[in-house]
């Protein structure tokens, strides 16, 4: 197992992500001899997990079920240990997009936060590409560490505990492309231009707030970047339901010979409909393009 | 492997001008038609992706100067509102046919802009931001620069969204890097596409596979239509990746009953004529076939001599010649070809016949149940799939057949909305135009299919989900 590289069979030491209904999932590290109480009972690593196939059906102590997913990166954005706000699979597609990433490229992140967005770059850029993420709290540095470690990604990633409005990204003139999540990216701009290679390249900066945005724009526009672009992104979610819509009674009509509706007539719809409630808002994501040096 | 920096004859390059974009192959003297200008891309050959070009009289490119920093047009004098401006539409004293005069006589376009301002009366009344904004208008009419760019996945999905919706079914750029993430395509997967855009989702999910693993890309009718991917101008490596197999033979393949024999390898074998290569040929169909008996050179004159005599047009000799070689040559050519063909059937069937696939992505006009039950069984289990429609309900027939049918959890029916802002000093706010829709996405995850045994034992002891709105875990 990697969140880089899709394996069959379940071995010691994998991450694996346990499904136990919708929105019930949770992630376990196999160990030989340790077990896992879910809802349905427990699991017993050795017999239920290793050496079984991703994707099987597996019988828990009560005699409950549960299934065991291989490890995406967006599989582990719904379910990582949240130590900051994190960023969700429908912004981080459209940032993958929109800078641009693919195997091979080089990147530059902060901060580094809860790893959500790094798990998939990681994903991405792999097998040749590198990640230098930036964190500037040490515990925050030093968990992602320990992640990427476990996650068998470490070979594809630097993390730097700075300040990248002070110090950068720790490197100059090899990144294809920069994100910033950060409280004040406007300080990190020079940064992010240098990082950047000489033939050019992207950057991305996420904000929640407007005035973050507009200060972020001005700093783009001051140090001659192009293409900037500023937008937001939600996803609206669709629930597919069966709904029994009864028919009214208007009583027998005039020279009918059809047999009237006495009222327990109903039609049977298939159809989607909203939540209740959706995610309204997460950040705006100002887009721009370093031009050749 | 070569790093391209650099134009080249025959690359395949996206121009940009403004926010409009059009991918073109880099062809010795074409004329390329470009945002109402013609121009010949030679004199961007040798130089580098991301060079600005400035179109001279002609139809030739010029490296554009240097940057100008900011605007050099100056904005001595403005207004505070607009309470006295007559829009009578005789504020502008350059007519049409002036501003064409300009054109003629060579005048660049933030030149002809200047002539427009110092020719508006009103201009000095309006306010600042008015005329930012009116200075903007005339510099995207009158500044003719293009921008030659590097292909990629954001720049053809932006030009196809905006220019030919229709031909990749109106699937909208953030809807496709959804299926790109969601599919979890990355470098050394095994991946099954079936799409009718273009080739533009072929394309995307290629450049996040890097060149490493393998696409497999199912096709209705025909052939796979490629001409999207082409413009994304992969190194030919990547297309060593690339595979097709044709839907109509998935069921054969699934029986085990797909014929890979040398024999008959096209099972649709359609009589192409031997007049491919020389349409001269079609009088003398019975010429080959006394060719290929004969290889005796007397024998040969002795024919053509015969032919000469029946005709008795002395000037068809050597069109006579030159017809027996090349349909003797279309003979060979049309087995080197069958053969091949028989070959990449063979190597695509051997990549689904373990059912093993780390993904599948389906975006097409076809109804897309069928597809997606079809396409599901070779996929393995605890593996993303996602599925594009431009419309809502026939997904919503896909995700009630998976619930009755169970081996995928996770069903989630989608759609993204976006809206892009303009961000200016005291000027910030959403841009007014919006895009309506961009599709609709259906993406799960595929698991272990039920085995008839396991599901009775466990009936009675399948676990029941608080909330049942969603996703019932599926009950025999």
């Amino acid at each position: 197992m990697s969140f880089v590289e899709y394996s069959e069979i379940i071995q010691e030491g994998d991450v694996v992500i346990i499904f136990q209904g919708h929105e019930s999932m949770m992630p376990i590290k196999v160990q030989s001899g340790a077990q896992t109480q879910t809802r349905y009972g427990a699991i017993r690593h050795s017999s239920d997990l290793i050496g079984q196939r991703f994707g099987s059906k597996v019988t828990c102590s009560k005699g409950g079920w549960v299934y065991v997913l291989h490890p995406t990166p967006e599989l582990w954005t719904v379910n990582l240990p949240h130590r900051t706000q994190i960023l969700y699979t429908t912004d981080i597609a459209n940032i993958t997009l929109m800078l641009e990433l693919k195997p091979g490229s080089v990147v530059c992140e902060s901060g580094t936060g809860s790893g959500s967005l790094s798990h998939s770059i990681l994903r991405t850029i792999a097998p040749t590409g590198h990640l230098h993420t930036v964190e500037f709290h040490a515990q925050r540095a030093e968990k992602a560490m320990q992640e990427f470690k476990e996650h068998k990604v470490s070979h594809l990633v630097t993390v730097r505990n700075q300040d990248v409005c002070k110090d950068g990204f720790g490197i100059t003139g090899i990144a294809d492309a920069v994100f910033l999540d950060i409280p004040s990216p406007w300080e990190a701009i020079t940064h992010a231009k240098s990082a950047i290679k000489r033939k050019g390249g992207r950057v991305c900066s996420f904000s929640p707030c407007i005035e973050q945005v507009q200060r972020t724009c001005e700093a783009l526009l001051d140090h001659g970047f192009e293409e900037i672009c500023t937008l937001e992104v939600l996803l609206r979610v669709h629930d597919v339901r069966t709904v029994t819509l009864p028919l009214p009674d208007f009583g027998p009509e005039e020279d009918s010979t059809d047999i009237p509706n006495t009222g327990n007539t109903s039609v049977i719809c298939r159809t989607a409909t909203p939540p209740r409630e959706m995610a309204g808002h997460t950040g705006y994501l100002t887009f721009a393009t370093k031009p050749r040096d | 492997p070569r790093r391209s920096h650099r134009i080249s004859f025959g690359d395949y390059v996206v121009l940009k001008r403004g926010d409009v974009f059009k991918s073109v192959q880099v062809e010795n003297k074409k004329k390329v038609i470009f945002e109402k200008q013609w121009f010949f891309l030679d004199n961007a050959v040798g130089q580098l992706f991301g060079t600005r070009f400035e179109i001279e009289a002609g139809g030739s490119l010029k490296l554009k100067a240097a940057k100008h920093s900011g605007d050099s047009l100056d904005s001595k004098e403005a207004g505070q509102d607009n309470r006295h401006i007559l829009d009578d539409g005789k504020s502008q004293k350059l007519t049409r046919d002036d501003i064409e005069t300009l054109k003629e006589q060579g005048l660049k376009g933030q030149e002809i802009v200047q002539q427009l301002i110092d020719n508006s009366t009103t201009f000095k009344d309006k306010t600042e931001f008015a005329q930012e904004k009116y200075i903007k208008k005339k510099k995207k009419k009158y500044e003719s620069d293009i921008t030659i760019l590097k292909p990629s996945t954001r720049l053809l999905a932006m030009m196809y969204h905006g220019r030919e919706p229709g031909k990749i079914c109106h699937l909208r750029y953030d809807t496709l890097a959804q299926i790109l993430t969601l599919g979890n395509i990355h470098a050394g997967s095994k991946i099954l596409v079936f799409e009718t855009c273009a080739g533009l989702v072929l394309g995307s999910v290629m450049e996040r596979m890097g060149g490493f693993g393998s696409v497999i890309q199912m096709y209705p009718g025909g052939g796979p239509t490629r001409a999207g991917m082409e413009s994304f101008g992969f190194p030919s490596h990547f297309h060593e990746t690339l595979h097709e197999f044709p839907l109509c033979k998935v069921n054969a393949l699934l029986a085990g009953t797909l014929d890979l024999s040398e024999k008959d390898a096209d099972g649709n074998r359609r009589s192409e004529s031997s007049q491919e290569t020389s349409g001269v040929s079609e009088e003398r169909s019975s010429e080959p076939q006394s060719m290929e008996v004969s290889v005796d050179p007397q024998e040969e004159m002795r024919r053509v001599e015969r032919e000469r005599l029946r005709e008795q047009k002395v000037r068809f000799l050597p069109l006579l010649l030159c017809a027996y070689i090349e349909s003797w040559l279309g003979a060979q050519e049309k087995k080197v070809k069958m053969e091949e063909k028989r070959k990449k059937l063979a190597s695509a069937a051997a990549l689904l016949e373990g059912r093993n696939a780390d993904g599948l992505v389906i975006a097409s006009r076809f109804h897309p149940c069928p597809v997606l039950m079809g396409l599901l069984k070779f996929i393995a289990p605890s593996r993303p799939f996602v599925v594009y429609c431009q419309y809502r309900e026939p997904l919503i027939e896909c995700y009630t057949k998976l619930r009755e049918q169970g081996g995928a959890i996770s069903l989630r029916l989608t759609d993204s909305w976006l809206r892009h802002y303009q961000v200016l000093p005291n000027r910030t706010h959403p841009v007014l135009l919006m895009s309506g829709g961009g599709g609709y996405l259906l993406s799960g995850t595929t698991v272990a299919a039920d085995a008839a045994k396991t599901r009775n034992q466990h009936k009675s002891e399948e676990p029941v989900a608080k909330r049942l709105k969603l996703d019932e875990i599926s009950s025999a």
